[in-house]
């Protein structure tokens, strides 16, 4: 159906009358389904390394870089004055520090924000490929030029 | 030597008086004697009842995370817009499976929507880390009361009507179906003024990457009353959508140095636990009472929040 003719139709329906039947014939692509599969397994997965690796530091198995009896002097600050006082790290450098338990948190964090970009490159970017949907294959280049922009810790903001 | 020990102290007090970190490190503390191990307590049961009452309430955790904690937690804003971000990922990422295998969250609609808004949003995180601190808080506090008088306000419409479909919307054919309980049959959907909403997503991503809040609260109106998608698709794409949105800011503030584990993760735990409690209260609550109370609690923290920023609070 056309998008014209869809938009047609879809001003004449206006409020779905109720029907006795209920037929729930809906389809979702492909490509759709595999991406909710990936945040299904991969979301929880995070948010459960996000609790045993804080609950190692919390714990005390893993000591922090800033003590945590000590990070209450330093979260009032400013992250500019943070880094200043502490001399914590800055971009992917935090991923040579997995050795103190507040870094080894950040591991969940970066996990989580890894999924969107694996999805787009590994499942979105083949299926409109393969579909030679042109506009949305662009759209899903652009969108991981961005992601991994952002990830990579290029850019940098003064105080 | 006693003079000498006396005149090396007072040379050290004098450094430690001048050194606008050390003042600053003082003051950070929030509570003096409070043991460190209470604020990462209370920020989780807070919020635990956040995620409760933002489910009852139908709102997202991230709109009430920042401005609530911002207000009453001695953490600085860089570190709960941080936190903040990472607590509306992690919810966005755990509901966006359910929506997208119901075709609620449509990738037709969210990707170029997301395109936008993530871009934008690298600005925002930019702008937010740049600005001063009072500034910020005097924006954040109008941004909130803002929001508040907009779910006072708004009316969203369940399906509205849609006209011409425009030339973005034929290019790429954004439309869908979904399956709607209530008329027993598929529903097919279109939008229209797709090109509108899409500026609106620029101003939507700066303002979710500058405050660090979900954007929902902006998202589902544009997509249902200025785009013209049921509201089912609306709130199930800006849902999905924000996991998208704030990927891209929650890097920018990650490799800041912005995210504090120790403020992040009870954070997303406590939320999250709070939304899983909240989905079972739902059908036992009076979900419009609570809605009120939340919007009262938006309203209290966006005020508080402006006369921060201007120093009166």
């Amino acid at each position: 159906m056309s998008i014209q003719a869809k938009a047609e139709k879809i001003q004449q329906q206006s409020a779905p009358v109720k029907q006795k039947k209920a037929v729930p014939k809906v389809e979702v692509p492909p490509e759709q389904v595999k991406y909710a599969n990936l945040l299904l397994y991969c979301s929880w997965t995070g948010i459960g390394i996000l609790a045993v690796t804080f609950a190692l530091y919390m714990g005390g198995v893993i000591t922090g870089y800033v003590p945590k009896t000590e990070i209450a002097q330093y979260w009032g600050l400013s992250v500019h004055d943070y880094l200043a006082a502490t001399g914590a790290p800055t971009g992917w450098a935090w991923l040579s520090m997995l050795n103190h338990g507040d870094y080894l948190s950040l591991v969940g964090i970066a996990f989580l924000a890894l999924l969107t970009i694996v999805g787009y490159l590994f499942l979105l970017l083949p299926a409109y490929l393969r579909k030679k949907d042109v506009p949305y294959f662009t759209i899903v280049v652009l969108e991981i030029t961005v992601l991994c922009l952002a990830a990579s810790g290029i850019l940098k903001v003064g105080h | 030597m006693l003079e000498g020990l006396i005149a090396k102290a007072s040379i050290l007090m004098e450094m430690a008086s001048n050194s606008q970190v050390a003042h600053a490190v003082t003051q950070a503390s929030g509570a003096p004697g409070t043991p460190w191990w209470v604020w990462p307590l209370a920020l989780f049961i807070t919020t635990f009842v956040m995620g409760i009452l933002a489910v009852m309430a139908g709102v997202g955790g991230g709109v009430l995370f920042v401005p609530i904690i911002s207000s009453f937690f001695p953490f600085h804003l860089d570190f709960v817009r941080g936190a903040g971000l990472i607590v509306a990922l992690a919810g966005a990422l755990a509901a966006g499976p359910g929506l997208l295998k119901a075709n609620l969250a449509n990738l037709r609609l969210a990707l170029p929507v997301a395109l936008i808004a993530s871009t934008f949003s690298i600005v925002g995180a930019f702008i937010g880390l740049a600005l001063p601190a009072n500034i910020l808080q005097i924006c954040l506090g109008a941004t909130i009361t803002m929001i508040a008088l907009l779910f006072v306000f708004s009316k969203n419409s369940e399906f509205p009507k849609v006209g011409k479909a425009d030339a973005v919307t034929k290019a790429l054919n954004i439309s869908g179906s979904y399956y709607e309980p209530s008329a027993g049959r598929p529903v097919d959907w279109t939008v229209w003024r797709t090109p509108q909403g899409f500026l609106i997503f620029i101003a939507i991503g700066v303002v979710a990457g500058m405050f660090g809040l979900g954007a929902g609260w902006a998202n589902v109106p544009v997509l249902n009353l200025l785009m013209g998608a049921p509201l089912k698709i609306a709130v199930g794409s800006s849902k999905f959508l924000l996991s998208i949105t704030d990927t891209s800011a929650a890097w920018v503030y990650l490799n800041q140095g912005a995210v504090l584990p120790i403020i992040a993760v009870p954070s997303v735990l406590g939320i999250m636990l709070g939304s899983l409690v909240g989905v079972k209260l739902l059908a036992v609550a009076k979900p419009k009472m609570v809605r009120y109370l939340v919007i009262a609690m938006l309203l209290f923290a966006g005020i508080r929040s402006l006369l921060k920023g201007l120093g009166w609070g």
